[in-house]
């Protein structure tokens, strides 16, 4: 799969999911106060905020664009830009970060050739660390979407990354 | 309900959601049925059973055996062997983790049980099950103080139980409430807190995840205390499984009309909202919480005026954490006294710790006020583990505080621990062996305020900054001259005049560290 | 009242007051940094801390209300340490380049660094590097200066309401910017400034053109002439040290001179033509029926905040120029017409007390009289660096007229600077235009002073006009939001005539006026141009003589189709993201 193709792939997707933001931001209209429950639902739409669609956020809520942005770009949960696949999300709680969590993450990064935040050029992965997931006893622990896998090793990292495509 | 034989609970969490519990449970199912036992034992959900990091865990009643890691290929072992010829599966059985309820009792003599009043029903009940809850007392308390209770003998009862925040700063919970409901304004507002943020801390989590109704009564109770018809849960964003029971619980509990514009028939309508929270550990901070309730970078804002008077919107606000809430229903129920009859003279009640590290069995616990790190970590925790030697425990998460081996006999309460009051409020207790580098920890610890700094304030946000490029020398040995004195001159001038509890917090874990690690850090 | 103590004196203040003024009033300063006395404080550098017996943390005397009793220190060596400290931190993350900085010598960060005692910067460590926005023509935005006191960002959201600039980020990595950094060309700023007469340091600056300016003076083949601002008059005299409000007319003419322009006119001179065009095309309006009311045109930020946010009030937007552009426009007409030059040879330079107007003089629309109507736009900041160059002082300038054709002005003219001054001077000659007669009594009073939105009725023989001025774009936010809604329920507004000025104060409070501009100075030179009205023989635009010959020689009659051609313009809707012009449909 070329990246032209999966990057056509992922705008025409995205296209057609604006008349379900516009629900969205219909049913908050001019509610500023509910604009990071709004965000919330229209990162789980997109996988990302793009301009466009804080602007369509900022219009329906009654906010300026800066506003919006400013709140998106405070909290950690939203992203501007797109993101992969497959999430991967090091662990660098206290108890990881002892057990090895930067280590596991430099490999990460490393083999991905990417750093924190970054998506990888197919698209396939994106990077992130995570505050303590609660998963302290399997330090240091690492999930990629929703799978959790403790204790990971460097020289397992690939290993465990092969086999999300 | 059928009368099984046998009961399997398994627990579901995050942290065992993430280790496969549902493919366990769905396969333990089947297998049960495959083997003709689907009349004889039942399989529950609970929420956490009180051990963490051990993969999938099932505990099987009567006997009370506790196995771990159990995983999809196990359950057809586990149900020919335990469930059918009752014979352990030794290899998957957790030897440490029953004692925890076990021993306890043994040594002090079966006089008094350990009490469990904010954990009461987390892993023995269905917690996505209001009729549970219910049958197992739930919202009776409710129902007292609202048709037989004044607000101001709720806040009474309250007062005399002496119950003081557990979210870190103490305060007595009634005179928050107290000021709340005498401040002038129609609407007021009860905001609980479960924007649980310290590494290392997930108690709000399981309590959430395990008995959601229980914060849902104390909220209601604190309503109709306070004056409140509006309340909202600020739950991490992180703890998608939380802000899913919390939403079923308060679906449920509208259905029953404990929840709405008409409660027990009294002129008294109360309803929650959850708000999912967007990763931003500031928003712990009860100013900073409002902001981002009302839709803003999450911001402190400047006190006095304190939420209790001008908060959300600027009505009079009441800000408490999941696990005082908590406990509300207990102490309205069962009386102040009851309540005090646990912990110490001078602080009453439990409180609950996550135990982590290096200990032989990490998970959650409950335990009176003043129980003593020591008791902590070798009877719940297990001790240390592969005969080594403790070293530390970090005790409150990032910006909690470094305890040294002097401080495992100190009985941990607010009072006696004041000014680590706020640690003890996040319970979390991270326990080092003699292993642990102090760099390293103390690195982390730095590296999370950077990250989570909101910057605001000159101090925070630059002192973050420069105490993280400082700790890195350190780290990697290039550190210069005064180094080690300039992480406490930065911290401390952050502690008297950085704009919110965040930045002033850092103090603690830096001082305390040095405190009793001055040498190993100063040497590396 | 209440009783407290500051450093072992006792004090007595109203309640209410903070740490900060009551240490002041007992003779202590408390260095500040954030804190602005015209912005809600923000707290954000920590610099003013002090101790108070009972917390256990410093308190900031900034937002401190001083309560009864307290016992209050404010010099003790735990606050100085702090402060130091404090500021040491800020040094560290800081582009201390200061010598070739706009704001040397004029910058609040040297002065609280000054005042605490740096001597040295002890923290050293990481600094951002970013890229220094120049997408904006009328300003500059310098990311290694700002030091996030949050004053900019107040100004631009709580006073203007334009938004322009945010957060971006957070932590360490926070910065003062633009959605996705895109820049403020890229923005809906407005190009007020007012941000950068609030910044203190030099990360928010005028996109200067001194240089060029200089460049033509040199140029022996140019005819450089120069117009200067109403409001310019009421503060110039404050970068030479001398009180705000003191009128430096004639000197300024002087200097300009010595500068060697070759023609030193006055923009006082438009600002009359100004009134006889927009006030015979709000008096055709009354009596035509066009939907009313009509508001005026002559504030570039006005305009561009008009364009972005309420496009659908155009139709009501004056289509006279602003006094700089019709001078620009006669400049490279009229004059070389009068004096036999070629226009091609003319370069228009004007100073403004404005920021917006390097914007306006760029607009494609400005190009009436064939070529680019006003070349450079100089700030009254930009115009003080000149002088001091040249080494001229103002104080020392002798007092001169300027020059014909395009120097003469009345008293009406001069008001213009400040808020209301439009809408009066409109008032004394749309009497005159409607009834034939004089008004008596000249002085409006109703619309004087700096209350946000102010109000008037004036009876014009059986009809009473209302009258509406707004200053500052947040108060003018309020006013349009009225009128809209009255536009889109009946059809009508009750207005018939309104002003609106960008900045507070009006064109005073410019933000091409000098740094730390309050709105007590902004205050004290609009009273200044109230009585230079006051000594002036004429006072109604319509007896400027000078005018009226060029009706005479030039224009013909107001609103002529060859004043209509270079004297009025058109308006365009633009994107509230960023700022660019909005193609209809």
């Amino acid at each position: 799969m070329s990246d032209q193709h999966t990057c056509a792939c992922a705008d025409a997707q995205e296209e057609e999911l604006y008349p379900k933001l516009s629900e969205i931001v219909e049913g908050n209209r001019g509610k500023p106060e509910n604009l990071i429950m709004v965000l919330h639902k229209a990162q789980n739409l997109f996988g990302y905020l793009p301009k466009k669609v804080q602007q369509i956020v900022a219009e329906g809520l009654g906010l300026s664009l800066s506003q919006v942005y400013g709140v998106v770009t405070f909290y950690s949960f939203f992203s501007t830009s797109p993101k992969g696949r497959n999430t991967i999300k090091v662990c660098l709680g206290t108890a990881c970060y002892v057990r090895g969590g930067q280590q596991a993450l430099g490999k990460v990064e490393n083999e991905l050739g990417i750093k924190v935040g970054g998506t990888t050029e197919d698209r396939r992965y994106s990077v992130d660390v995570v505050r303590c997931i609660g998963a302290c006893g399997l330090a240091p622990a690492m999930l990629v979407n929703d799978d959790v896998y403790g204790r990971v090793k460097t020289t397992k990292v690939m290993e465990i990354l092969d086999r999300y495509e | 309900m059928n009368i099984a034989r046998s009961h399997v609970l398994i627990s579901i969490d995050a942290g065992t959601i993430m280790a496969g519990a549902r493919g366990v449970q769905a396969e333990l199912v089947e297998e049960i049925k495959k083997k003709g036992l689907s009349g004889e034992v039942a399989v529950l959900e609970t929420g956490n059973l009180g051990v963490t990091g051990m993969g999938v865990v099932l505990v099987v009643y009567p006997e009370g055996f506790y196995y771990g890691n159990v995983t999809k290929e196990d359950i057809p072992e586990f149900v020919e062997e335990q469930l059918l010829k009752g014979r352990l599966v030794k290899r998957l059985l957790l030897t440490q983790a029953p004692k925890r309820f076990i021993i306890r009792r043994e040594k002090m003599g079966l006089t008094k049980e350990q009490p469990r009043i904010v954990l009461k029903n987390c892993g023995f009940i269905n917690p996505e099950s209001i009729e549970e809850y219910i049958a197992a007392g739930g919202y009776e308390a409710a129902s007292k103080a609202l048709t037989a209770m004044t607000p101001e003998e709720v806040i009474g009862e309250v007062k005399r139980s002496a119950l003081a925040g557990r979210g870190g700063a103490a305060f007595p919970t009634a005179a928050k409430w107290e000021f709340a409901r005498k401040a002038p304004g129609e609407e007021k507002f009860i905001i609980c807190n479960a924007d649980e943020g310290e590494p290392g801390t997930f108690k709000d989590r399981l309590i959430l995840e395990g008995d959601p109704h229980k914060l849902l009564e104390g909220m209601l109770i604190a309503g109709y205390a306070v004056g409140a018809s509006k309340g909202f849960i600020y739950i991490r964003g992180e703890y998608a499984l939380s802000i899913e029971r919390t939403e079923k619980a308060i679906a449920d509990a509208r259905s029953y009309g404990l929840l709405g514009n008409t409660i027990f028939d009294k002129p008294f309508g109360f309803d929650i909202e959850v708000m999912k929270g967007a990763g931003a550990y500031v928003c712990g901070e009860e100013t900073a919480l409002i902001e981002s309730l009302e839709g803003h970078r999450g911001h402190p804002r400047n006190k006095p005026p304190y939420p209790v008077v001008s908060g959300l919107w600027g009505k009079p606000t009441v800000v408490n954490n999941v696990e005082t809430l908590a406990n509300i229903a207990e102490i309205v129920r069962n009386g102040a006294n009851w309540f005090k009859q646990y912990g110490t003279p001078k602080c009453a009640g439990t409180k609950v710790y996550t135990i982590l590290g290096h200990v032989a069995t990490p998970g959650l616990i409950e335990t009176e006020m003043g129980t003593t790190l020591r008791d902590i970590i070798y009877d719940y925790g297990g001790g240390i583990g592969d005969g080594k030697q403790f070293k530390g425990a970090l005790v409150g998460g990032a910006a909690g505080a470094f305890l040294g081996p002097d401080m495992l006999d100190v009985q941990m309460d607010f009072v006696n621990l004041k000014e680590y009051a706020a640690a003890l409020g996040s319970g979390a207790i991270l326990v080092m062996n003699q292993d642990t580098s102090m760099v390293d920890m103390l690195k982390s610890v730095l590296h999370f305020f950077k990250h989570e700094s909101c910057g605001h304030c000159a101090p925070c946000r630059l002192g973050t900054a420069r105490l993280v490029e400082i700790v890195d020398r350190i780290a990697d040995s290039e550190a210069k001259a005064d180094d080690v004195d300039r992480l406490l001159a930065i911290a401390s001038v952050m502690k008297d005049t950085s704009f919110c509890p965040l930045g002033q917090s850092l103090y603690l874990p830096v001082s305390s560290c040095l405190k009793y690690f001055r040498e190993e850090i100063a040497g590396s | 009242m209440i009783k407290a103590t500051i450093n072992k004196v006792e004090i007595e203040v109203p309640e209410g007051t903070t740490i900060l003024d009551a240490a002041r009033k007992a003779n202590f300063a408390i260095p500040t940094l954030c804190r602005h006395p015209d912005l809600t404080p923000g707290g954000s550098c920590g610099v003013c801390v002090v101790e108070v017996e009972g917390f256990p943390a410093l308190r900031r005397a900034c937002m401190t209300q001083l309560e009864k009793g307290w016992v209050v220190s404010t010099n003790t060596a735990r606050v100085r340490n702090a402060r130091r400290e404090i500021v040491d931190l800020i040094l560290s993350d800081h582009d201390a380049d200061c010598l070739t900085c706009i704001k040397n010598g004029r910058c609040e960060l040297q002065d609280v660094a000054r005042v605490v005692g740096i001597k040295d910067v002890t923290n050293q460590g990481k600094n951002h590097k970013k890229a220094i926005d120049r997408s904006r023509v009328a300003l500059v935005r310098d990311p290694n200066k700002c030091i996030l006191c949050g004053r900019c960002i107040t100004v631009c959201s709580d006073i203007q309401t334009v938004n322009a600039l945010t957060l971006d980020g957070r932590g360490f990595d926070t910065s003062v910017s633009t959605v996705l950094n895109q820049g403020m060309g890229n923005s809906a700023c407005v190009n007020c400034g007012q941000c950068t007469v609030f910044c203190p340091v030099g990360a928010l600056y005028e996109n200067s053109q001194t240089d060029e300016v200089w460049k033509a003076l040199n140029d022996p083949d140019k005819h450089v002439v120069v117009q200067e601002a109403p409001a310019i008059r009421a503060q110039l005299g404050e970068e030479f040290g001398m009180e705000p409000g003191t009128i430096v007319s004639g000197k300024l003419h002087a200097a300009l001179r010595r500068m060697r322009f070759d023609a030193v006119f006055d923009t006082n001179f438009t600002a009359d033509l100004t009134i006889i065009e927009e006030g015979t095309e709000v008096v055709d309006a009354i009596k035509t029926g066009r939907s009313l009311p009509i508001i005026t045109s002559c504030s570039p930020g006005w305009i561009k905040f008009m364009e972005t946010f309420y496009p659908h009030l155009r139709g009501h937007i004056s289509t006279a120029k602003s006094p700089q552009q019709m001078f620009g426009v006669l400049a490279k007409t009229y004059y070389p017409e009068v004096k036999g030059i070629p226009a091609e040879k003319i370069v228009s330079v004007s100073v403004m007390p404005c920021t917006a107007k390097k914007f306006e003089a760029q607009r494609p629309e400005m190009w009436s009289s064939g070529f680019q109507d006003v070349d450079y736009v100089l700030t009254t900041r930009e115009l003080a660096r000149m002088m001091r160059e040249a080494g001229l002082d103002l104080k020392d300038m002798p007092d001169e007229p300027a020059d014909d054709p395009l120097g003469e002005y009345t008293g009406a003219a001069t008001i213009f600077g400040a808020t209301g001054g439009v809408m009066e001077a409109a008032l004394r000659s749309a009497y005159f235009l409607v009834t034939g007669r004089e008004l008596e009594n000249v002085n409006i009073l109703p619309v004087r002073g700096m209350t946000g939105v102010k109000e008037a009725e004036v009876p014009v023989d059986g009809l009473t006009l209302k009258v509406a001025v707004a200053h500052g774009l947040g108060n003018a936010r309020k006013l349009l939001d009225k009128i809209s809604s009255q536009l889109a329920e009946t059809g009508k507004s009750e207005y018939h005539f309104v002003e609106i000025m960008a900045c507070p104060g009006g064109c005073v409070g410019g933000g091409g006026q000098p740094w730390g501009s309050t709105m007590a100075q902004r205050a004290r030179r609009g009273e200044a141009l109230y009585e230079e009205d006051a000594s002036l023989p004429k006072r109604r635009s319509h007896e400027n003589a000078s005018v009226a010959v060029l009706y005479e020689k030039f224009l013909k009659t107001p609103n002529s189709e060859k004043a209509h051609h270079l004297l009025h313009t058109h308006y365009n809707a633009r994107s509230k993201v960023d700022g660019k012009v909005v193609k209809e449909d």
